[in-house]
């Protein structure tokens, strides 16, 4: 009973729009050397989180267990489970962005959008996050908000340099 | 080149793509296409990066921090009347009285960058690209090849500094099959851009270097393991792949000599550990990327448990030019032991942070005043990081020491991939070891427990110790933990990971007891050491702090002298740095 009720519920969860993805992706990669990495990366590219029913359907597809799924997705820190918002703010923390204010910057950023840090505005706009180094050190401190890169950031510039991103 | 003169636009800041389509549009407006070529190169130009820049050749006039609107001016006044804009040139910061900057620069694998479009394979091949190739291959044995490899002195760019030659031997005598060679873009120590720039600006160096090390070591199948972090670099690398297969510089037979080599890309997935390279290899099989033991080296058993040879792409990048000019003209640079240039990433308290690249052997000092042009605000130095988590501070009475492998390992630090992270005065060393420390614990993969568990203890000391818990005895327990972690774990990441605080501890021992036994920080860092307060004399009301304050802890009339509530206020110093009279001080 309680194993048809799990069936059911990840049957339930896999979105059929995300199946479409996930076969595709698959498709392509499911017989190359090493393929666990780069379908859960591919899948991340494109939907943006790998979902516990998501895992499920890449675990059955790879013939690997799904513990050895849940395994790579929790060891390597870019892979969401859940979703986020529609934009992605990430502090750098790196050496140089912290010798230069990127601590000032947390408190600051969570003071404008009055969320923790890992949280989400309630208007789903923005995810908060810290990153290690993205290799912009020169500029430092940098905050990434999706792929732009925005660099030497003053507290008091923070609010107006969201503004753009809706 | 048939064109009069090239701009290259270069810029990690949002806003580029209007600049670039405002030289084009301008461009095209003067009816300049014929003459004037615009490329985008999404590659730093150096020290001191500025905003969205471009470089106008032939005369190689650096502009900084332009709007679409400057790139209209620069291409009417520079391009169309021959007037460069002195107004939007980039101006060296004054550095008096040391001489002027940049000089001590040797750029090798650097050389292209910022010069060519990474886009464009014909733009390398200009460049003598591929020739050394060519050369190996129609001209050269593998033995000849790791010959003159061995005459360069090239040691492994990637921290370790082992020498490339005998790598590469290794994995050549190595009798199982296939083999596979990999290359090492998964920089991920903080404050280390060099690999990403190479990557970006000059990728197909480093696949030449891949190809010249596979026809040695007897490779067919090679992968790039590059970080996720790294879009532009990877989309970079993407293009130079399909080029080089198109030219027939990957693949079948290459230039008729029967030796067949292709290139995969992987993408890391934000785990410092797979910088690792046992690590990494578990990561391309597809695995939690866990160090394993050694032996078996790689050489004997990498990859899928095959002969795998792997080094850093600055390693690669040296490689064709070794080859095209020979071992001696490359050792002909350098130290007795370490030969050749080195990229170093310099971040942190200086006037000029950015990338250079210097022959080894120039002294720190040389580095810090003379490229980095000196500590920001002219303020004191105090120490400098190497080696990214792994690494060291070194104090001031070693600036004159220098910069090679053996040299940093002395003093307790280590050359790693080569950021240079240079702190001030105001920067607290204890703060600093716990800001390492919180790193490793986190990146630690959990295998070995003294690291796994150790790094966490040691955190939780330091921690204690910036808030104003420290207990005699603290130091010592520190040490301890840190032998300890050292001698027993598998990896150079918990081998190396106690490095930042035992080498803090050593030549800044002072600032740890002054945070134990008189609770305060000696550079006014630490949260809860310090108290932030105004000037009533120079405090003018004009409310700004109290806008800014994140916590609402500052009260005060417009106009009349303004007061921060120690309880609620959380030492963010955002107050004093928004105070337009510097009426906020630190006690």
């Amino acid at each position: 009973m309680s194993v048809a009720i799990n069936e059911v519920s990840t049957e339930v969860a896999l979105a059929p729009e995300h199946q479409v993805v996930l076969d595709e992706i698959l498709n392509a990669n499911k017989d190359r050397p090493g393929a666990t990495m780069l379908v859960l990366t591919l899948v991340q590219e494109r939907l943006g989180f790998v979902s516990p029913a998501m895992q499920t359907y890449i675990a059955k597809t790879l013939n690997v267990p799904l513990s050895h799924i849940y395994g790579v997705l929790t060891f390597y820190s870019s892979f969401r489970m859940s979703p986020i918002g529609r934009h992605k703010i990430s502090i750098c923390l790196g050496t140089a962005c912290y010798v230069r204010g990127g601590p000032t910057l947390i408190d600051k950023f969570q003071q404008v959008l009055n969320v923790k840090m890992g949280e989400t505005t309630p208007d789903n706009r923005f995810t908060l996050e810290i990153c290690r180094c993205v290799g912009a050190c020169s500029q430092a401190p940098v905050v990434m908000v999706d792929d732009d890169i925005i660099g030497q950031v003053k507290p008091q510039d923070v609010a107006k340099s969201l503004r753009k991103y809706e | 080149m048939a064109y009069r003169a090239n701009i290259l636009i270069s810029s990690e800041a949002p806003g580029a793509d209007a600049v670039q389509a405002a030289f084009l549009s301008k461009v095209q407006d003067l009816q300049l296409e014929d003459e004037v070529q615009v490329l985008a190169t999404t590659a730093l130009m150096g020290a001191a990066t500025q905003g969205i820049e471009a470089l106008v050749y032939p005369e190689g006039t650096r502009y900084v921090n332009l709007t679409p609107a400057d790139a209209a001016t620069i291409v009417e006044e520079h391009l169309y009347k021959g007037r460069p804009v002195q107004r939007l040139a980039y101006v060296e910061p004054k550095v008096t009285p040391l001489p002027p900057p940049n000089t001590k620069e040797v750029r090798v694998v650097l050389g292209n960058v910022g010069k060519i479009n990474p886009f464009d394979i014909e733009d390398y091949i200009a460049e003598d690209g591929y020739m050394a190739l060519a050369k190996v291959l129609t001209e050269m044995t593998p033995d000849q090849v790791v010959e003159e490899m061995k005459k360069s002195g090239l040691r492994g760019r990637g921290g370790a500094g082992f020498p490339a030659y005998m790598k590469w031997t290794l994995a050549r005598n190595s009798p199982n099959k296939p083999k596979f060679l990999i290359c090492n873009g998964d920089e991920g120590d903080p404050g280390a851009f060099m690999n990403r720039s190479v990557l970006e600006g000059d990728p197909h160096s480093v696949i030449e270097g891949m190809a010249i090390a596979a026809y040695v070591v007897g490779a067919e199948q090679g992968y790039f393991y590059v970080r996720a972090e790294y879009p532009i670099a990877i989309r970079t690398l993407r293009v130079a792949i399909e080029q080089a297969r198109e030219y027939g510089f990957l693949g079948q037979n290459i230039f008729g000599s029967g030796f067949n080599f292709d290139l995969e890309i992987r993408m890391g997935a934000g785990a410092f550990v797979c910088g690792e390279e046992t690590a990494l290899m578990r990561s391309i099989e597809g695995k939690r990327g866990m160090p394993s033991t050694r032996p078996p080296f790689p050489a004997a058993s990498g990859l899928w448990g095959k002969p795998s040879n792997i080094n850093n792409v600055e390693t690669y990048a040296n490689t064709a030019k070794i080859l095209l000019k020979g071992g001696e003209w490359f050792s002909s640079v350098g130290t007795e032991k370490s030969k050749g240039t080195k990229t170093f990433a310099i971040a942190g308290k200086v006037k000029r942070t950015g990338l250079i690249e210097v022959p080894l052997g120039l002294t720190l000092r040389e580095v810090v005043y003379d490229v980095g042009g000196g500590i920001l605000n002219d303020k004191k130095f105090k120490a400098v990081q190497t080696g990214g988590p792994m690494g060291g501070c070194i104090p001031e009475q070693f600036l004159d020491m220098p910069v090679d492998y053996e040299s940093l390992a002395s003093v307790g630090s280590i050359m790693g991939s080569g950021g240079f992270v240079i702190m001030d005065e105001d920067t607290c060393m204890v703060d600093i070891a716990r800001f390492f420390m919180d790193f490793v614990q986190d990146e630690s993969c959990g295998k070995c427990v003294p690291c796994r568990v150790g790094t966490r203890r040691m955190l939780e000391i330091l921690n204690d110790i910036c808030e104003g818990r420290g207990q005699p005895g603290d130091i010592e327990r520190l040490e301890e933990l840190g032998k300890s972690i050292m001698r027993g774990s598998l990896c150079g990441l918990g081998q190396g990971a106690p490095n930042p605080v035992l080498s803090t501890i050593k030549y800044f021992r002072h600032e740890y007891e002054a945070h134990i036994y008189e609770k305060k920080c000696p550079a006014k860092v630490c949260r809860a050491l310090i108290e932030y307060k105004v000037n009533p004399e120079t405090c003018i009301g004009c409310t700004r702090c109290a806008r800014n304050c994140p916590v609402n802890a500052i009260s005060g009339k417009p106009k009349e002298a303004h007061y921060i509530d120690p309880s609620i206020c959380i030492r963010c110093g955002i107050c004093s740095q928004v105070c337009p009279v510097n009426a906020i001080s630190v006690e």
